[in-house]
Formats: structure tokens, C-alpha cells, sequence
């Protein structure tokens, strides 16, 4: 087991070095000179010169990788050039808005997708399995912000139960975030519930064949026990590890969702860089979903191996 | 009992034993794919025959008829400059279908050789590769795809080659992974002991057997493509106005929702259905080539 762990973990360095080296290839991308586009209008010689030197921009490319990765490593991401504020600070600022947001559509997507997709493996070829399975195809297809937008039309703009934009901070007001909360939950919640279906579904559908389940049917279980406790407890296994590499799905849609909402997390934060031209913002956000991303990526896959004894043995 | 003359069995059996014969006969007895396939071919004729169906030119505005709702003139309504919804719809499939396809032909040109070589060469530069596809893979897909197309410059061609290298990692997994179980088949091998050299056992012998996970994989891919593209031109971040996108239109709606709300209706109606379709047809197509997964 040692030998997985310590092997697992150290295919993360390799990974790590390589997400750093796109991150940091974004910049190369940039047409013309950062140093010209720094400077402003009136592009006085001395201030190129010395934006240059400041930025290392005068130093070749395998070094100033060094110098970028080296503050990396620090914790130093650089610095937000339009709300002069290191963006490590930005990141940790917003990170919780959206890990509340994604952790309510996470309990949405379990709520949904794993009593439909149970039921449609059950219930298997009738109109119940037939409608889950529509279920997951309109989930998938689905843009999520045109969602948004349909149910802001029904519950802010027709009836006017819910607010339409806008975060207030459960430490604020809890009953206020939860009720800000619900749609976008909902929205980002949706798609994923979709995934978590199909994958319970075809989990169960191969857990209810298996000879540990008959044996219980034939000793004369009662059908809910078999499904619940012999079938879904052991389907669940792949299910759940499976729903972690929906991170980064999660982190996709928590993008639009908070456009469509006005939610000030990391979503929206990446898009007022990019239209801001923040591009160190840019940078440090790609690079810390990406190491969250691993690290889930990480943690499923032990959590797989511990709960898996074939695995362990 | 007649003993049938071999040519004549053969002959027989010939239509039976090619596997794109069996599975498209497969997959035209599948409903669900070939609706989707129905309404794929009608937004493909809307986007090629845009300029002769379409009711009014969809950049014409007409400022005494400002957010109309939906009437005879207008049978989508009209946007906050007077534009025609329905023909402003009618064009946003091109960009729309457009975006797919480019961005899945760059992921297929640079992930299939990618995948190919990665697959057949395999020790140290497999290792490499696949460490690079995983660093890829680390980052979200439309996170990545915002960062490239906010370091490119926000157009549609940007937003094509975004989406194209942020979906290409999925095609060298899928490409490797089929290239190593298909290398250690008898005919590669019998291919081998004849001398062929490297290039012509993946060309001829590799490729086309690999071809069919990777035309659903790419079907389904188009899809995907579809919606990022709708979601970067709704960030502002893909086609750029006057020029019509059904993202971009949705990104307008966006601030009209309660005065206008057919803005936003029609758009997102296209999208779903347009997606849906791709899914319907690329599951479609994954049952029809591989009948395990049914």
C-alpha cells in the first residue's frame, strides 16, 4: 500500500511542473512587448527600460520561468495590477464564495442524481428509466447561464420569491445567502447531477447482477434492503469517486453561474481579469484550480484504493 | 443436406461481415440517433441556406421597432437595437456550428498523431507525453479555454483554437489507450514480421481500426465545443457584435431579462436543442459501434 501511495504521489511532481509550464507559456502568448504595453503612451525609453529590468523581461525564458516559479513556490503569484493587491490574497478572498456555491450544487447533484439514477437501474427499461435517462440528456445538454436565466424569469421576475443576483455572506445573514444561493446551486448543480446519474445507474445495473445480490434475494431479503444495503452501498464506491473528477466541471460552470448571478467568487474573479487585462490574476487562478484539481484527483484515487480490497490486496 | 459452394456463402455473408455496414444498420434502428441526426442536418441547411431563409439581414436595425415581443413581423421578437431574433438566431448557427466542428478538427488533427505516437513509440517520451496530457487535464476545461482566449484575443477564431487545444487531451488518452491494446493484435504483429515499415502499421493498420471510438468520442466533442463556444462568446470572450453568436445574444439578453425575455429564450432553445442532438447522435453512434455498451 505504502508503495501506491508514495508512487501516486510522486506522479503529482512531474504533473505540477508541467501545469506550471502552460501556466506559465500563457504569458507567451501575449502579441507584442509587455514592457511597451506597461508603459503606457507615451513610451519613454528610460520606463521600458526599467519595467524591463523590474519584470525580468530583459532575462532569457528558461530563467525567468525560474524566477516566476521560484515565487511560486513562496506563495507569491504576483500582483493584481488593477486592485494592486497580491493575488494569493484575491484567490483566498473569493475561494470561499465559491466553494459554498459548489458545495450546495454537490448536495444537489447527490440529492438527484443518485435516488434517479438508483431508480432508473431498478426500474430498468420502464418509463421510469426511460425518464432519468431523459433526465441526464437534458442536464447534459443544457447550457447552464440559459438555465439561469429561465429560472430567474420564473422566481425573481414572474412570482418574486427568489433574488435574482447578488451574495450576501452566511455570517451576515444565513437565511438571506441560502436564499441568494439556491438558484445558482441549482443551475451549477444541474449537470453534474446528470453525470452522478448515469454513473449510478450503470454502477447499479452491475452490482444488481452480481451473485452476492441474488444470494441475498434467494435468502429472502426485502427488496429495499437488497437494493440500499447490498446494492447502492456498493455502488457507491465507484459513484463517489468518480463525482471528485467533477471538480473540475463544477469549477467550469461555477464560472458562468457566478457571471449569470452576480456572485463575486473565483469565477467571476477570472473573468474581471481577463477583461481587466490582470493577467497575473489570470495566471494564479488557472494555477490553483489546477492544484486543487490534482490534489481531489489525489484524494479519490486513495480513497478508491482504500475502500477497494482487491486493491489492498 | 446441399453443401453450399463457398463463393456463393461467401457472397452471402460479405455484407454481414463489414463492420460500418452492421453498425450503421445498427444505428439507423436507434430513434433517439436518428432524431438527433434529423435536427443535426436542419441546423447545418439553416446555417449553409442562412442568407436566403432568413427574414431580415441579422445586423439590420430598425429603432421603431426596439424589444418587440414576437408578432407577425418579427415571429422571435426583436432585441434591444430593433435586430430580428429569428434571423439573428439563423445566423448564430453558423458561428455556433462552425465553432463545433473547427474545434474538434483541431483536437482530432494534433490529439490523434499525438495519441498514435505515444501509443505504438510508448517508454520515455509515452511517459512524457502523458505527464504533459495530465497537466492539461489538471486544468478545467473552460477555465483553461477562458485563459487561452483571454491571452489570444477575444474572437471566434481564438475562441476555436481555445476550445480545439483545451479538448485535445481527451483525444491522445483515447488514441494511446486504443493504440496500445490494437499494437499487440496478431495482424500488427503479422504486419510487422512482413517488414511494413513503422508509418505504414499506423496508417493502415493501427488507424483504421482505431477510427470508431474516435468518431464518437468526436461526435460527442462537438457538442461540448457548441456549448464553449456559447459560453465564451456569452463571457464576451468568442464572436464579437455586430456579428451574431447564440452565445453572444444571450450575453446581451442577459441585461433585458424582465423587459425582454424572448432575447434570451430562443438563443439558449437553439443551443439545447443543437447539443441534445450531437448527444442523441453520438450515443447513438457509441451503441452502434460498440454493442457492450448498450
Amino acid at each position: 500500500m505504502l508503495t501506491y501511495l508514495v508512487r501516486r504521489i510522486a506522479i503529482i511532481i512531474p504533473t505540477l511542473f508541467f501545469v506550471s509550464i502552460i501556466i506559465f507559456g500563457l504569458q507567451q502568448l501575449l502579441p507584442g512587448d509587455p514592457a511597451l504595453a506597461l508603459a503606457g503612451e507615451e513610451r519613454d525609453p528610460n520606463v521600458i527600460a526599467f519595467l524591463r529590468h523590474k519584470y525580468h523581461l530583459d532575462e532569457p525564458l528558461p530563467v525567468r520561468y525560474g524566477i516566476w516559479a521560484i515565487g511560486v513556490l513562496r506563495g507569491d503569484l504576483g500582483e493584481s495590477i488593477r486592485i494592486n493587491k497580491p493575488v494569493l490574497e484575491l484567490v483566498r478572498e473569493k475561494l470561499p464564495v465559491t466553494a459554498e456555491l459548489a458545495g450546495l450544487a454537490i448536495v444537489v447533484a447527490l440529492v438527484i442524481g443518485i435516488p434517479a439514477g438508483v431508480l432508473s437501474a431498478v426500474k430498468n427499461g420502464s418509463v421510469i428509466d426511460y425518464g432519468a435517462n431523459v433526465f441526464a440528456l437534458w442536464g447534459l445538454s443544457t447550457p447552464n447561464f440559459w438555465l439561469g436565466f429561465l429560472l430567474i424569469l420564473l422566481f425573481s421576475v414572474e412570482l418574486g420569491w427568489l433574488p435574482a443576483s447578488g451574495f450576501v455572506s452566511p455570517s451576515e445573514n444565513l437565511k438571506q445567502n441560502l436564499l441568494t444561493l439556491i438558484m445558482p446551486a441549482f443551475v451549477l448543480g444541474n449537470a453534474i447531477a446528470a453525470v452522478m446519474m448515469r454513473h449510478t445507474r450503470s454502477a447499479m445495473l452491475q452490482v444488481l447482477s452480481a451473485d452476492y445480490v441474488r444470494t441475498a434475494r434467494a435468502k429472502g431479503l426485502n427488496e429495499r434492503v437488497v437494493v440500499l444495503k447490498h446494492g447502492l452501498r456498493n455502488a457507491l464506491i465507484p459513484v463517489v469517486t468518480l463525482g471528485a473528477l467533477e471538480f473540475g466541471a463544477l469549477l467550469s460552470g461555477a464560472v458562468l453561474t457566478e457571471q449569470v448571478f452576480t456572485i463575486p467568487g473565483f469565477g467571476k474573479l477570472i473573468v474581471d481579469a481577463v477583461f481587466n487585462r490582470d493577467y497575473a490574476v489570470v495566471q494564479g487562478v488557472v494555477l490553483c484550480t489546477a492544484t486543487a484539481y490534482i490534489i481531489l484527483n489525489l484524494c479519490a484515487d486513495i480513497a478508491y484504493f482504500l475502500v477497494n480490497p482487491r486493491l489492498r490486496a | 443436406m446441399t453443401a453450399v459452394p463457398v463463393d456463393t456463402a461467401r457472397e452471402r455473408e460479405l455484407p454481414d461481415d463489414r463492420p460500418w455496414k452492421r453498425a450503421l444498420r445498427r444505428l439507423v434502428h436507434r430513434r433517439g440517433a436518428m432524431v438527433g441526426a434529423s435536427f443535426v442536418l436542419f441546423f447545418v441547411l439553416v446555417a449553409i441556406f442562412a442568407p436566403m431563409i432568413s427574414p431580415y439581414a441579422p445586423i439590420a436595425t430598425d429603432w421603431g421597432a426596439v424589444r418587440k415581443a414576437p408578432s407577425w413581423a418579427h415571429w422571435l421578437g426583436t432585441d434591444e437595437i430593433g435586430r430580428d431574433v429569428l434571423s439573428r438566431v439563423i445566423f448564430g448557427a453558423r458561428a455556433s456550428l462552425k465553432a463545433g466542428v473547427i474545434s474538434v478538427l483541431i483536437s482530432l488533427s494534433l490529439g490523434v498523431p499525438i495519441g498514435l505516437l505515444s501509443g505504438y513509440v510508448g517508454g520515455f517520451l509515452d511517459g512524457l507525453l502523458m505527464r504533459i496530457v495530465d497537466a492539461m487535464l489538471a486544468c478545467p476545461f473552460l477555465i483553461l479555454a477562458i485563459a487561452l482566449a483571454a491571452f489570444l484575443g477575444p474572437n471566434l477564431t481564438n475562441a476555436m483554437i481555445a476550445i480545439g487545444i483545451s479538448a485535445m487531451p481527451a483525444f491522445i488518452r483515447l488514441t494511446r489507450a486504443q493504440t496500445l491494446s490494437t499494437k499487440v493484435e496478431d495482424y500488427v504483429e503479422a504486419a510487422k514480421a512482413v517488414g511494413n515499415p513503422h508509418y505504414r502499421i499506423v496508417l493502415r493498420h493501427i488507424l483504421p481500426n482505431i477510427l470508431a471510438p474516435i468518431m464518437v468520442q468526436a461526435t460527442l466533442a462537438i457538442a461540448a465545443a457548441i456549448i464553449a463556444e456559447a459560453s465564451l462568446s456569452f463571457l464576451g470572450l468568442g464572436q464579437q457584435p455586430p456579428d451574431p453568436s447564440w452565445g453572444s445574444m444571450l450575453n446581451t439578453a442577459k441585461n433585458f431579462l424582465s423587459l425582454a425575455p424572448w432575447m434570451a429564450w430562443w438563443p439558449g432553445l437553439a443551443i439545447f436543442v443543437v447539443v441534445l442532438s450531437f448527444n442523441l447522435l453520438g450515443d447513438g453512434l457509441r451503441d452502434a459501434l460498440d454493442p457492450k455498451h448498450r
